[in-house]
């Protein structure tokens, strides 16, 4: 089945976690660089809303394997449509590695997780070498994944704005699809 | 197509320069925690693979032996009459993790409570009845005054007085350095939490504490001059020998903040009539070599506390757990700086290994 738009449901969920993602990444950036006491809050706002993450990404992949999406548009260079395949896995594979990382480095590094007072059980064995690599990662792939989005953002703004070829508002607008839409379906 | 590159470059930049900004870069005069831990460990000593505060310690293992009285004020497990099993270590406030032990002058000791129910406490209390400074940047900057000059090697006595200068309450501390009484021991210390905290009870009432570790063990006082005729390890020594002998003792006491009592300022200790109540006893009877004993690799984070325990609004809690994590992510980092391969015997104890 192609259609031009996303379905409602991957809509509400690609900007409900759009939102999240991108106030996980201020979050986390800002509470290691802090020594206010905003820290504490950061750090008790950063646990739940990866956890949230987390289980909103695996809703989301299954809606997204159930439901597909619209096609790229044909005319659209090929290294462009490699680009946009490449990095929305990255985007799918980070959104599930960054609250994962950070569960288990916190397992390795004998911390007891706590997620909105909830205990959570151990992921990972506790191990001071595991959570070294494990740490060092959920900083440099919370980079990558900042970077990402931004590349993401770009070229959303890229098709919206210099090829008006309807790309954007396939998961940006809002209300009933109209049967006019410009954009071509393959 | 030109107007719209330009916008696209002005959002992604806007978003970079946010960023950036949120952590840090576009403010060089931000203390960060990776700061402070600098600033901790630019004292003098090679502190790589160890804590950066604190440097210089042993390890124990013990319980805590609850006797009840406390549930009337928190819910926190450990409170409940019964034994929880203690992870701890004791540690000099220095930099450098080869320090000799008269140079310590504040000493103290860390704990992690665990009860069955997964939850934990995890405590660094010291022997000194009030903080120096009250404020993170305070202690940031007492700290940068601490620091080794590279010229001289020695720290620059003219910034310590600048300091001084414009921190009158580091006054009452230097007083107490220069009159407490040294002793030769861990064991006959008082280990306070210095930093107020909240206890919550069962109605999600809540009241302001300070705690204390009430040593059981007459002082052995020393004097000043003759400390460094005990030998630069005499503390790990000194309470190896003791646990030869048998289990060592601590009362924990909460002390009750009154209703005017500052709560956000570690450089004033309530009055000594406040009531105060025994929550039980810590029973130390193993100490480790900190290579490879158990207390190396838990960062003793103040703010790892079980329900029933809370922060109070003391701006120093949050600056301590963002530096510990910061100081434990470097040393995981560093370990194999720090080799756990221990030439001597690492457990001393008068009683068999549990």
């Amino acid at each position: 089945m192609t259609t031009a738009r996303f379905s409602p449901v991957q809509r509400l969920l690609h900007w409900l976690m759009a939102l999240m993602i991108i106030a996980m990444l201020f979050i986390g950036i800002g509470m290691v660089s802090t020594l206010k006491p905003a820290y504490l809050t950061l750090v008790s706002i950063h646990k739940p809303l990866g956890l949230a993450i987390l289980l909103l990404v695996i809703l989301r992949l299954m809606v997204r394997i159930r439901r597909g999406a619209p096609p790229l548009p044909t005319d659209l260079p090929w290294w462009q449509a490699l680009a946009a395949k490449v990095s929305h896995v990255l985007l799918y594979a980070l959104m599930f590695a960054m609250p994962l990382i950070g569960w288990s480095m916190l397992s390795a590094g004998g911390y007891p997780v706590v997620v909105a007072g909830v205990h959570l059980p151990p992921i990972a064995p506790r191990d001071d070498t595991l959570h070294a690599v494990l740490r060092t990662a959920h900083t440099w792939l919370a980079l990558l994944l900042f970077a990402t989005v931004l590349l993401h953002l770009a070229a959303a703004l890229f098709h919206a704005l210099a090829r008006r070829d309807g790309v954007l508002s396939s998961m940006a607008s809002i209300g009933r699809e109209k049967p006019q839409v410009k954009r071509q379906i393959s | 197509m030109g107007g719209a590159l330009a916008a696209i470059a002005l959002v992604v930049g806007g978003s970079v320069a946010a960023f950036a900004y949120t952590g840090g870069w576009l403010t060089p005069h931000r203390i960060t925690p990776a700061k402070m831990v600098d600033a901790l460990g630019a004292r003098g000593g090679n502190p790589v693979g160890h804590r950066r505060n604190h440097a210089k310690g042993v390890c124990f293992t013990g319980y805590f032996e609850g006797n009840g009285s406390g549930t009337a004020l928190s819910v926190a497990p450990m409170f409940a009459a019964g034994r929880y099993p203690v992870i701890g270590r004791f540690a000099i406030g220095v930099g450098d993790p080869l320090a000799k032990d008269e140079t310590g002058r504040v000493r103290s000791m860390a704990i992690r409570v665990t009860t069955p129910d997964g939850q934990e406490w995890r405590s660094g209390m010291n022997a000194m009845p009030f903080f120096p400074v009250g404020t993170p940047k305070a202690f940031y900057d007492l700290t940068v005054a601490s620091d080794i000059d590279p010229k001289t090697g020695q720290p620059d006595p003219a910034l310590m007085k600048a300091f001084g200068a414009v921190h009158p309450e580091l006054a009452a501390f230097g007083a107490w350095a220069k009159s407490a009484p040294w002793t030769s021991s861990y064991a006959d210390q008082t280990y306070n939490s210095i930093n107020a905290f909240r206890f919550v009870d069962r109605l999600g009432g809540s009241l302001a504490v300070r705690w204390a570790m009430v040593a059981t063990a007459p002082p052995t006082t020393v004097a000043p001059t003759e400390l460094a005729k005990l030998g630069s390890d005499f503390l790990a020594t000194d309470l190896k020998q003791r646990l030869s002998h048998g289990p060592l003792r601590w009362t924990l006491v909460a002390t009750l903040g009154g209703k005017d009592d500052p709560t956000n300022d570690a450089t004033k200790p309530w009055p000594a009539s406040r009531p105060a109540i025994t929550l039980g006893t810590l029973v130390v009877d193993q100490a480790q070599d900190e290579a490879n004993g158990p207390c190396r690799d838990y960062n003793y984070d103040p703010m790892i506390l079980p329900r029933g325990i809370a922060a109070s609004d003391d701006p120093l809690l949050a600056a301590r757990s963002a530096a510990y994590a910061n100081s434990f992510d470097r040393r995981t980092r560093e370990a194999s700086h720090y080799p756990r391969t221990a030439s001597a015997p690492s457990v001393f104890s008068g009683e068999p290994a549990k």
